[in-house]
């Protein structure tokens, strides 16, 4: 049963001519679209390597039947930054020595992209661990996870403070009359 | 995986349509029946994806204060909820609890309903399983059976039910809707799952193929024990485990005493295991270590292992029993703790109701 | 962390010059040279490769552990669409070398198609290629084999024990020193007690996968591995093709721990499929397919008798392992071995015996040995400290070993005084009180504390580099060394900066091919000591070309100064008794009308400091425990660790090894068991959801201290290594919290709650 799908990947349309509908979401980013950032450690959500974002949810890839997600948004790795910049998580994740072999990193840079974004954890080191349990980590880099996690949240938050700051002083400028 | 045919129904009526081709199987958010079709235990001919169908995401409040969640509804945004987290916080700390976030994005409410044993001998598909082929006999006797059932379990099939979030829901009388082509019709979920019985019966959920679980509906007299409700869950790691054991508690105290109780174990059986005894036993009495000790042992008085390697399981069963009964009647906490249904989550004071209980030198 | 570390005595090099020195990038703690690859999903692991018309293999798993395949249904799975070709043992192509042949002493028998007989659960009996990977795993359902099953062997009660000579790799399996029987007769107290370790499989996130190419008679393989190079000659024997024909690429790997070192019967499947559909063939292991042909960690069952006078001074170490391996091969965990060098004892005897059981044949899994020999030991320890009334601490500081129990010989460093006290100080261990369950935390749940001695070896093997100064100024330096998470591409790459006197961004450093030279094995942490020595061999020779053409050149301001009159730092050479007179190396070579000079490098361990030292990385590692007191679960809520091991080339690095390793420590101590059914011998938790290693919320506190050492004598960098010890004395350390907070002596890994019970 040959089937098309359509699917947003990183803001980019792709068309996906399949033989028949059992690729699974991650075989088909990696297999056939040649994303292979995402990665499968053990291809039954047990592991997280997988992780993306499916219409901004993190999500096992490997347990999502292509077809279903057909007409998604999927954000993976290669996504996450453009033009060389990298997500405050990436940065943080480096700075924070949060990885070893790299084999697990964007199943977790991802999750925790997804875990800052649901906005339950704060900066509580004991809710990041918990909210990171599903990407595991054989090289178990799991302090410096859980430390990455923190600290991107904390320059997130600083980066939104200084946004709202600057959009408080526009506002005031514009009360006054100044130009912004 | 074998292949397939994949269709897509608009609408409820045009799924139960498809469902009912032979060798169909209904996909929701995919977590159990994707895994179980790559473990070859599932190799259904049709896959009726009911994930778009409309009216089935919705969580509702009903006029009569019940809350009809729907089908489709994800886990995760069933914890989030505010009228689950409000009226049934033990519903929201048992799903937290359970799996990963990433698979509580996408696991249903109505999957999780149907969520298959983790037994490994059922998702071995070289082994003789009574639950996957019913009639193939039991290759987990004589394997190991550490996690297996204590309570209403026959020759047949000592398996457990997996799931976290069934165990509150079948603890507060939440009800399953099931739509057929022949209409609806309602079942408990604490009886959704019939009970292993003779001659190879493995029992299993009690959805005649081609019926589909549209929603879970909480009964409006669960909010009367939200301000006293927890679910406590033991297992091997401190995350990302299936339970070994865990109960579900809730409690209606006024002035002093339990006006109503509610309690499941989870872990124990071949579906969540609703003790009406403990629950009689505790109505009436003072919110007491004594009243929770008795209860527990009500709730655990028809146990008995299935395996050399289960007994402990009675004792240990007990014991969650008498915690969340214990950390109910603390109060609800205000906010979510950071493990969810964790035995290190802090609480207000001092856990330890009954006594010492290890071998060795004591204090 | 480490201070700034002096540098490196060039005398001591085996063929350098006195040019340049360790310590300006090494012992800086940067981040990953990999990390921005890493993070951004562009590092390139081997399933990632997808060249032109490549097919997908899958291979079908034994699900017995004995017996024969009587039949496969090659039909139905040719017959499934986008299916291109069976292998069964009946039209497998022939192979150069026997699969079951040993060549060297290293080599392993693999299972490669060579018969119908199964040996363990998880051994491949067939290989399915396809169009697409879907096809593929159905071809592989569809075959459905029928077997003629004999009744797995999986105990001791039914596998044949029986007496060897050897452990692990080569190591003797017997070593005796003293009477023991007299050193226990003699003993004011006595501890004996039984311990049993199970099965474990590395689990590396990255799953093994191979794409392998055939051009010509020229083999093209993207695979993981601890040993690029070295890997070339093995594959090839398989193939009756010189070495130089197997081109290896490994530039990340997803985690080895001793699993991607060796040839392994799918491994020359998936070559073998290649060359019979003339068409490029990747192959990735469902995660199911780690448990059984990549090796494991066999099981164990160990008996300590310590013997200890009244002042707690051992008067007897009896340590003995049973080690269980296949029924076909003979690697043994070397557990007894772990009691070699840790404690100071008069009598010592370390045995062992083998129990062949129908699994695949285990072998190096992190710290073989050591992890499971000292977590028994650690255990007796502790146990005979008890015995004694004495602190577990002081009870290690009473058999402190001032030279090596074994040889006699004395230690070429050892901080493990210095490691004893800042862990224990870190961790607040004093005031400790020695009883169980004299401690709550403020919710009531029953604290621990335990410790326990690490101590691995560094030994060095064999590595050759090439280093390059470029006519710009830049440097180039070639290994074939592994990146698999323990950071080679930035520790190595700084001690080659070093060793070219340059800056780090000057330098360009190639890895993971085999077609450079021999980075030898990521394996028993002699990783960075053996591949750096070689580095830093090879960029100070070809510094000391490049000094001899400067000093020899006229128009230099170094003209006239003797060879070794000259030093190197940052990108040019000074003369030593005028530092300000001085060139850089794109002005010598500019000048010499030479686009570089290449310098060459060998590491490997000075056989006159083997024979005379003993070399050892120690720690210690100290535990907290928290219990429930009623339900019994258990939360290692802090682990603190300090550990010598020589020079630190990346702290940062470092230390995250060390973590990890100690994390390895909870996973062996709480979680790790394979679970095998009793009469098919198949492990019935080969997959995550039931082979549990820890997770995230499982490491709430983990802290590992780096302890300033200089050795002398291990290398001439003065690097041991630091890639298996943090799992060492961890394990132990939990045990004795779990003691010291329940007052329950656990004996049998993993901990299980009903061990606690009552």
């Amino acid at each position: 049963m040959p089937l098309t799908l359509h699917l947003t990947v990183n803001g980019e349309a792709h068309r996906v001519d399949l033989t028949d509908p059992r690729p699974t979401l991650l075989d088909v980013l990696r297999e056939r679209i040649g994303l292979t950032g995402t990665k499968k450690g053990c291809d039954r959500g047990q592991c997280g390597a997988c992780t993306v974002l499916l219409d901004g949810q993190r999500v096992n890839s490997c347990l999502v039947l292509a077809a279903s997600a057909d007409g998604a948004e999927v954000t993976t790795i290669e996504g996450l930054s453009a033009d060389g910049a990298l997500h405050p998580v990436q940065a943080a994740f480096i700075e924070n020595d949060a990885f070893q072999c790299g084999f697990c990193t964007p199943g977790q840079v991802m999750s925790a992209v997804g875990l800052l974004a649901e906005g339950e954890t704060g900066g509580d080191p004991e809710r990041i661990r918990e909210g990171m349990s599903g990407n595991l980590c054989r090289c178990a880099a799991y302090p410096g996870i859980t430390a990455a996690v923190m600290d991107a949240f904390a320059r997130m938050e600083a980066a939104e403070g200084e946004r709202a700051d600057d959009r408080a002083r526009t506002e005031d400028r514009a009360r006054q009359g100044e130009p912004a | 995986m074998n292949l397939f045919d994949y269709v897509r129904p608009a609408t409820l009526g045009e799924a139960l349509g498809a469902a009912a081709h032979p060798g169909a199987a209904v996909l929701a958010g995919g977590t159990n029946l994707v895994d179980l079709m790559k473990a070859g235990v599932a190799r259904p001919e049709r896959i009726v994806d009911i994930s778009r169908l409309p009216g089935l995401s919705e969580i509702e409040t009903l006029e009569d204060g019940a809350i009809r969640i729907g089908a489709l509804v994800g886990n995760a945004a069933l914890a989030r909820h505010p009228a689950v987290k409000a009226a049934a916080p033990a519903v929201a700390e048992a799903v937290l609890a359970g799996a990963s976030a990433q698979l509580r994005n996408k696991a249903s409410v109505g999957g999780n309903l149907l969520q298959a044993t983790r037994c490994a001998y059922f998702g071995d598909p070289a082994s003789a399983c009574n639950r996957r082929v019913p009639g193939s006999g039991c290759d987990a006797k004589g394997g190991d059976r550490r996690g297996h059932a204590v309570l209403g379990w026959s020759d047949a099939c000592s398996a457990t039910n997996p799931s976290d979030l069934l165990v509150p829901l079948a603890a507060l009388g939440a009800v399953v809707e099931i739509a057929g082509q022949d209409g609806t019709r309602e079942v408990p979920v604490a009886e959704f799952h019939t009970l292993p019985g003779a001659d190879g019966d493995a029992g299993g959920p009690q959805l005649r193929h081609g019926e589909i679980v549209t929603a879970v509906r909480l009964p409006a007299d669960a909010a009367r024990f939200a301000a006293a409700s927890r679910y406590v869950k033991v297992r091997e790691r401190t995350s990302f485990a299936f339970a070994l054991v865990s109960a579900a508690a809730a409690l209606d105290i006024e002035d002093g005493t339990i006006r109503a109780a509610r309690l499941a174990l989870g872990g124990v059986a071949a579906r969540p295991w609703r003790a009406a005894e403990a629950e009689a036993a505790l109505t009436g009495k003072a919110p007491d270590a004594a009243a929770f000790q008795a209860a527990a042992e009500a709730a655990m008085a028809q146990a008995r292992p299935s395996a050399e390697d289960n007994a402990f399981k009675i004792a240990l069963a007990l014991r969650v029993a008498v915690r969340a009964l214990t950390l109910a009647a603390k109060g609800t906490p205000e906010r979510m703790p950071a493990l969810p249904a964790s035995v290190f989550a802090p609480t207000l004071s001092a856990p330890s109701p009954s006594a010492p209980s290890f071998q060795g030198t004591a204090r | 962390m480490t201070d700034m570390i002096e540098p490196v005595s060039p005398d001591t090099l085996a063929n350098g010059s006195a040019h340049v020195r360790l310590g300006s990038n090494a012992g800086q703690p940067l981040t990953r040279a990999d990390g921005r690859l890493k993070v951004t999903g562009r590092a390139t692991f081997a399933a990632d490769n997808r060249p032109d018309g490549m097919l997908y293999a899958v291979y079908v798993s034994a699900t017995i552990a004995r017996g024969r395949v009587t039949h496969l249904d090659v039909d139905a799975a040719k017959a499934h669409p986008g299916v291109v070709e069976v292998m069964t043992p009946a039209n497998r192509p022939p192979l150069a070398r026997d699969p079951d042949a040993k060549p060297h002493p290293f080599a392993l028998k693999v299972d490669a198609l060579q018969n119908d007989r199964v040996r363990y659960a998880g051994q491949p009996i067939a290989l399915v290629i396809a169009e697409t990977l879907e096809a593929a795993a159905e071809g592989a359902v569809l075959l459905a084999p029928a077997y003629a099953a004999e009744p797995a062997r999986m105990d001791e009660a039914t596998g044949e024990i029986f007496a060897t000579e050897i452990a692990g790799f080569g190591n003797p399996a017997l070593f005796e020193k003293g009477d023991v029987e007299a050193g226990l007769a003699a003993a004011a107290r006595r501890v004996e007690a039984r311990y049993t370790t199970p099965a474990q499989y590395h689990n590396a996130m990255e799953p093994h996968a191979i794409v392998a190419a055939w051009e010509g008679d020229r083999l093209i393989l993207d695979m993981p591995t601890q040993a690029p190079a070295l890997s070339t000659a093995e594959f090839a024997s398989f193939f009756g093709i010189p070495p130089q024909n197997v081109l290896v690429r490994s530039p990340f790997i997803g985690g080895g721990f001793g699993s991607k070192a060796f040839a392994t019967g799918p491994y020359l499947l998936a070559m073998l499929a290649a060359r019979m559909v003339g068409r490029p063939v990747k192959m990735v292991h469902r995660r199911d397919q780690q448990f059984g042909p990549v090796g494991h960690r066999g099981a164990t069952r160990q008996t300590l008798r310590l013997g200890a006078a009244a002042d707690g001074r051992l008067t007897a170490l009896d340590h003995t392992a049973l080690s269980t391996t296949s029924s076909f091969d003979d690697f043994l965990e070397p557990a007894a071995n772990a009691s070699h060098n840790m404690y100071a004892s008069p009598a010592m005897r370390m045995a062992h015996q083998g129990l062949r059981n129908d699994v695949g044949t285990p072998g190096a899994m992190r710290a073989p040995g050591e992890a499971t020999g000292s977590a028994a030991l650690e255990c007796a320890m502790d146990e005979a400290a008890e015995a004694c009334g004495m602190d577990p601490l002081a009870f290690r500081l009473a058999n402190y070993a001032e030279t090596d129990p074994q040889t006699g010989r004395p230690f070429s460093s050892k901080a493990l005084r210095e490691c004893y006290t800042a862990a224990a100080e870190r961790f607040g261990w004093s005031g400790r009180p020695l009883a169980p369950r004299q401690m709550r935390d403020d919710e009531g749940r029953l604290v621990g504390w335990g410790m326990g001695s690490a101590l691995f070896p560094c030994p060095m093997f064999e590595a050759e580099a090439r280093a390059t100064i470029h006519a710009d100024g830049t440097g180039t330096v070639e290994i074939s060394a592994s990146e698999m998470g323990q950071g080679a591409l930035t520790a190595l790459a700084q001690i080659a900066a070093d060793g070219l006197g340059i800056d780090g961004d000057r330098l360009d450093f190639r890895s993971g091919d085999s077609s450079l030279p021999n980075g030898g094995i990521a394996g028993g942490s002699g990783h960075t000591a053996t591949a750096g020595s070689a580095i830093f061999t090879a960029g100070a020779d070809a510094v000391r070309r490049l000094a001899e053409i400067a000093v020899a050149d006229e128009a230099s301001p170094l003209f006239g100064a003797s060879n070794s009159g000259v030093e190197a730092r940052g990108g040019r050479l000074h003369r030593v008794d005028d530092p300000s007179r001085s060139e850089t190396y794109a002005a010598i070579l500019s000048r010499a009308g030479l686009s570089s000079v290449t310098g060459e490098g060998k590491g490997a361990r000075d056989p006159a400091a083997a024979e005379s030292r003993a070399m050892f990385s120690h720690g210690a590692v100290f535990a907290e425990v928290t219990v429930d007191p009623d339900l019994a679960q258990i939360r290692v809520t802090r682990l603190v660790g300090a550990f010598a091991a020589g020079r630190i080339v990346n702290p940062r690095l470092a230390t995250s090894q060390l973590t990890g390793g100690m994390i390895w420590g909870i996973g062996f101590a709480l979680h790790e068991e394979t679970v095998y059914d009793p009469r098919t011998g198949r492990p019935m938790n080969a997959d995550f959801a039931g082979y549990h290693v820890p997770v995230n919320a499982d490491v709430p506190s983990v802290e590992a201290l780096l302890v300033e050492e200089t050795d002398r004598h291990v290398n001439a960098l003065g690097i041991k290594g630091v890639g298996e010890i943090g799992i060492t004395g961890t394990v132990g350390a939990i045990a004795n919290a779990l003691w010291h907070a329940t007052g329950v002596r656990v004996r049998d890994f993993p901990v299980k709650m009903e061990t606690l019970l009552g």
